[in-house]
């Protein structure tokens, strides 16, 4: 068996031991001779002692999900020795550290295995227990770099990068490659069958997580207020914005063209959205599920009261705490129906990190021309991954869609204002910032209101502005992102999916068509659904609906929102915690064509 | 009914202030309060109070959260704003709409039950934060709109009508924030609009996060003799500590005042307010003294009213921030995307 560019490499190591920025520079390394490399990082809620893994896999066609197997396992944490050899596939490798006898139990026939004493190397060439303990994790990088061919100027290159500013820390790093290294090379044969050659096929891509490019794309949409309450796995989001802005937002005189708020809870940090939209400032927060849960008073006051707001649900494994630190796409019910009474609202589902950047202006925008909360909803694996995407980009003459907000001038030139009056026909109406113009005051409420803003309990008023609202819903539906559709050739049968799922439907669609089996494909972007997605579903007779979660929340809101036909909507169902693989759908798909051809 | 609008009669010999405006300017719907409910003199007050000032009404924002007195912004200053959110949150929703314009001036309108209950983590946390507001609760110690239930501020041994004696500790909302380290603290009674007045107009000026706790007994279920805050009870028990004069930065200071009865104090705006100091060993710029002082006086009994504790040190959540002078809300987009060019130099970060 040899393979090149195609090797999933899984790491077991213990948290807090410092392995991440090892396995960081093992990917990077891959990526950086060219060749596209998808990880993924499976880490427990735990700052110290208990497992992590993280899973490398090296794919020449540039898929972005994760597999199932494992070729390659570096097995450092003793507590989960057993369980890491056996999750080997057959014919594959592992590595573990020699320094101290394992038991004989702890043996399999059918993998190769590799000792590598790296913890005695280490304490021979550090001094330091600090420098011991991180520099074995460098060494298990030196070791899978002879055993796979990685390039070792590549890794010297990104070490020298990392280390810029602290040179003695280059040449450290650098003895502790070297020594992994030049031990594999002279006790096993290198490389292994399963090798990494250089491409080309990472020129103009970047390695980037969800959280970071969303948290850019919040700069670039203008936004200036930023109001949050900390939440794996959302935060890193809000670190993100904060520290674009204090490299690209500070005035020359050192003034903040910003103003991030840490919350006391997640029901101040909408409150304090709210308030600055309402103020006209675009604000964002960024949240998980629990968040959401918190946050729902306040969305339902949004909707009603017609201010815009962005958030940024990352979802997390529910329910209630759950799993924090593993992913799921689990709240896509809560987020599109939040609140209590009649309420709805506008969702986007990002695919990876690209799209999380170029959501965030988008709901921005969104949200301000419909004067409504838009919530982005993205997962741990997309926000906190770092996924190959090509380069972001910015529209130079893009311009914030504001909405239909009226200037001083405007109100000037007016007998009168009303906050609610559909003057357009499209369900939206004006409104007016406080400080711009006596004639555009008016009292926001969550309470009873006419259409011309005032108080009431008046039932056909009430019910006017209500039946408003659903018009305005209906503009929303032409407003959103269109779903990605492809019509392979046309089939009667079809996946319908979202988010991070993406990757894995389109890797398991190459899959079938080598099966012959050939499915047309919708990926949607947003909620509420629009007309080609009702096209799409109409033209097929069976509709695999593939999400992560266990209540089949997506296929749920096709029948909610678009009154799809639920005998038509077969669900695969992905929610263990761990992102999607493309041989769970293939698996999943092949046991509903046969049950559905047998039927 | 607050959705009919008020008549403007206006006399035409009415005063007006340095806008020209009279007080009808200033006015709002008409109330839909119970008759006599103290939190109406309350309205009344901080009529008075922006009027005098000469605030341009649209530079005023009303911020509320659920409850009687939440429902009070809609009765004063119709061409204002207004912003009433949902129970106990008013704070949050303040702090946001401050973060994005620093120029308008908030006034928050609150209860017991909206910020000692249900938003007690809130009004804790716009103390700390410092943000600028005039933050008033229009303190009952009794829920009304839901008939009548203790809130979180009614004193030990309180009656309310049909209910038995209250045995929880109240919550004291100006012993809080000398604790938590707001920078201008009064308390005053809604039926003493000569001491209110200035106190909401010192607030209204002041710099940084300023509470007025005032007293408001509700007529309709807490205006018996059991209850500690009832009309009588507080009239009875009633301490001035010190009175307040606001005086405007753009006119002489006319009040005359005697060493040891009376302290100017300056206000950030280049205003004063000045104090009567009826007990002369009053001493409002000591956090520690105001909070022994107060604490002493709760044992005492007495309802301790007036400026308690100011701190003019020009701080605010912004200042602390180091925010743009702007509001953030009204920058130019291109004053706050990076450029393009700087996008595709920060990809290299990422390869």
């Amino acid at each position: 068996m040899s393979r090149i560019n195609d090797v999933v490499i899984k790491i077991a190591t213990v948290n807090g031991t410092g392995s991440s920025s090892a396995n960081g520079l093992l990917a990077k390394a891959i990526f950086r001779m060219g060749i596209p490399v998808v990880g993924k990082n499976y880490f427990p809620s735990n700052i110290q002692g208990l497992p992590t893994w993280y899973e490398i896999r090296v794919t020449a066609d540039g898929y972005e999900a994760r597999k199932d197997h494992v070729d390659l396992m570096i097995a450092m944490n003793a507590q989960t020795y057993e369980e890491d050899m056996n999750e080997v596939a057959a014919d594959g490798w592992l590595i573990y550290d020699s320094t101290w006898p394992r038991s004989r139990l702890l043996d399999r026939e059918d993998i190769t295995v590799f000792g590598v004493p790296l913890s005695r190397m280490c304490n021979e060439h550090f001094d330091t227990a600090r420098a011991r303990i991180l520099m074995k994790n460098i060494a298990y990088v030196g070791v899978v770099a002879a055993l796979l061919d990685i390039d070792l100027e590549v890794i010297k290159t990104l070490l020298q990068e990392t280390f810029a500013s602290k040179s003695h820390l280059v040449d450290s790093n650098l003895e502790a490659i070297r020594l992994g290294f030049d031990y594999a090379k002279e006790n096993f044969v290198c490389p292994l069958p399963v090798r990494v050659a250089k491409m080309d096929k990472t020129a103009g891509k970047i390695m980037i997580d969800g959280n970071t490019a969303a948290g850019l794309g919040c700069v670039y949409a203008g936004a200036t207020v930023g109001a949050w309450y900390p939440i794996t796995p959302s935060t890193s989001l809000m670190d993100a914005y904060k520290a674009f802005c204090e490299q690209y937002r500070i005035t020359k005189d050192g003034k903040k063209k910003f103003c991030i708020i840490q919350s006391e809870d997640e029901l101040a940090a909408i409150g304090a959205v709210l308030g600055a939209s309402w103020n006209g400032a675009r604000a964002f927060t960024p949240t998980s599920g629990p968040g959401i849960s918190l946050m729902n008073e306040f969305i339902g006051f949004a909707y009603y009261a017609e201010i815009p707001a962005v958030i940024f649900d990352v979802q997390r494994v529910g329910p209630s705490t759950g799993m924090p630190t593993r992913t799921q796409q689990c709240d896509l019910t809560t987020c599109a129906y939040a609140s209590h009474g009649d309420t709805k609202h506008v969702l986007l589902f990002p695919s990876n990190p690209e799209e999380c950047f170029y959501m965030a202006p988008m709901a921005f925008d969104l949200a301000d021309r419909l004067q409504t909360p838009v919530m982005v909803l993205s997962d741990l694996d997309i926000g906190m991954n770092d996924w190959m995407c090509p380069d972001l980009k910015w529209d130079k003459d893009y311009k914030p869609d504001k909405g239909k907000v009226l200037t001083a001038e405007d109100l000037e030139g007016m007998e009168k204002f009303y906050r609610y009056l559909d003057v357009d026909g499209d369900g939206i109406p004006y409104r007016t910032l406080p400080g711009v113009h006596p004639k555009g005051s008016y009292f926001t409420r969550g309470s009873g209101h006419t259409k011309f803003g005032t108080y009431t309990e008046d039932p056909k008023q009430y019910q006017e502005v209500l039946d408003r609202l659903l018009k305005k819903w209906h503009t929303a539906r032409t407003l959103v992102p269109e779903a990605d559709i492809e019509y392979s050739k046309f089939n009667n049968e079809a996946i319908l999916s979202l988010g991070s799922c993406d990757g894995a439907v389109k890797e398991a669609l190459d899959i079938l068509k080598k099966k012959n089996i050939g499915l047309n494909y919708c990926r949607v972007k947003a909620f509420p659904f629009t007309d080609a997605i009702r096209e799409f579903i109409d033209k097929h007779d069976r509709i695999y609906v593939v999400e992560q979660n266990r209540d089949a929340q997506l296929r749920t809101l096709l029948m909610l929102d678009i009154d799809i036909e639920a005998a038509k909507l077969i669900s695969m169902l992905h929610y263990n915690g761990l992102p999607i693989s493309a041989d769970f759908v293939v698996e999943r798909l092949l046991e509903e064509i046969v049950k559905g051809r047998a039927a | 009914m607050s959705y009919i609008a008020k008549p403007k009669v206006s006399h035409p010999n009415m005063a007006r202030n340095k806008l020209g405006l009279t007080v009808r300017d200033y006015e709002g719907s008409v109330s839909t309060l119970c008759a006599g409910c103290g939190h109406d003199s309350i309205t009344a007050a901080i009529i008075q109070a922006v009027y005098e000032l000469g605030l341009e009404p649209h530079t005023l924002a009303k911020m509320s959260g659920i409850g009687c007195s939440s429902k009070t912004p809609a009765y004063f200053v119709s061409q204002s704003h207004g912003f009433n959110s949902v129970h106990g949150r008013m704070a949050s929703v303040t702090t946001g709409a401050n973060a994005a314009n620093r120029q308008l001036n908030y006034i928050g309108v609150s209860g017991d039950g909206d910020s000692l209950s249900i938003g007690m983590g809130q009004f804790a946390h716009a103390i700390r934060r410092n943000v600028d507001m005039c933050y008033i609760i229009e303190n009952n110690g009794v829920y009304g709109l839901t008939k009548g239930q203790y809130s979180a501020s009614a004193d030990i041994g309180s009656v309310a009508k049909k209910a038995a004696p209250n045995q929880l500790a109240p919550i004291d909302p100006v012993s809080t924030a000398i604790s938590l380290g707001a920078t201008y603290i009064a308390r005053s009674f809604s039926g003493d609009k000569e001491q209110l007045v200035p106190l909401i107009q010192g607030a209204l000026t002041h710099k940084g996060f300023a509470l007025v706790d005032v007293i408001s007994p509700c007529v309709t279920f807490n205006d018996n003799e059991g209850s500690t805050k009832s009309y009588a009870h507080t009239r009875k028990h009633f301490n001035r500590v010190m009175d307040a004069d606001y005086i405007e930065p753009s006119e002489e200071i006319v009040v005359a005042y005697q060493e040891g009865e009376a302290m100017p104090v300056h206000l950030h705006d280049g205003s004063k307010i000045i104090f009567r100091k009826l007990n002369k060993d009053y001493d409002a710029t000591s956090r520690a003294a105001a909070f022994s002082f107060l604490r002493d006086s709760i044992n005492r009994g007495e309802i301790i009213t007036g400026m308690l504790f100011l701190d003019e040190d020009g701080h605010d959540m912004h200042s602390d921030r180091n925010t743009v002078d702007a509001p953030l809300a009204q920058l130019a987009y291109e004053d706050l995307k990076p450029s393009e060019s700087i996008l595709a130099e920060l990809m290299n970060r990422y390869r």
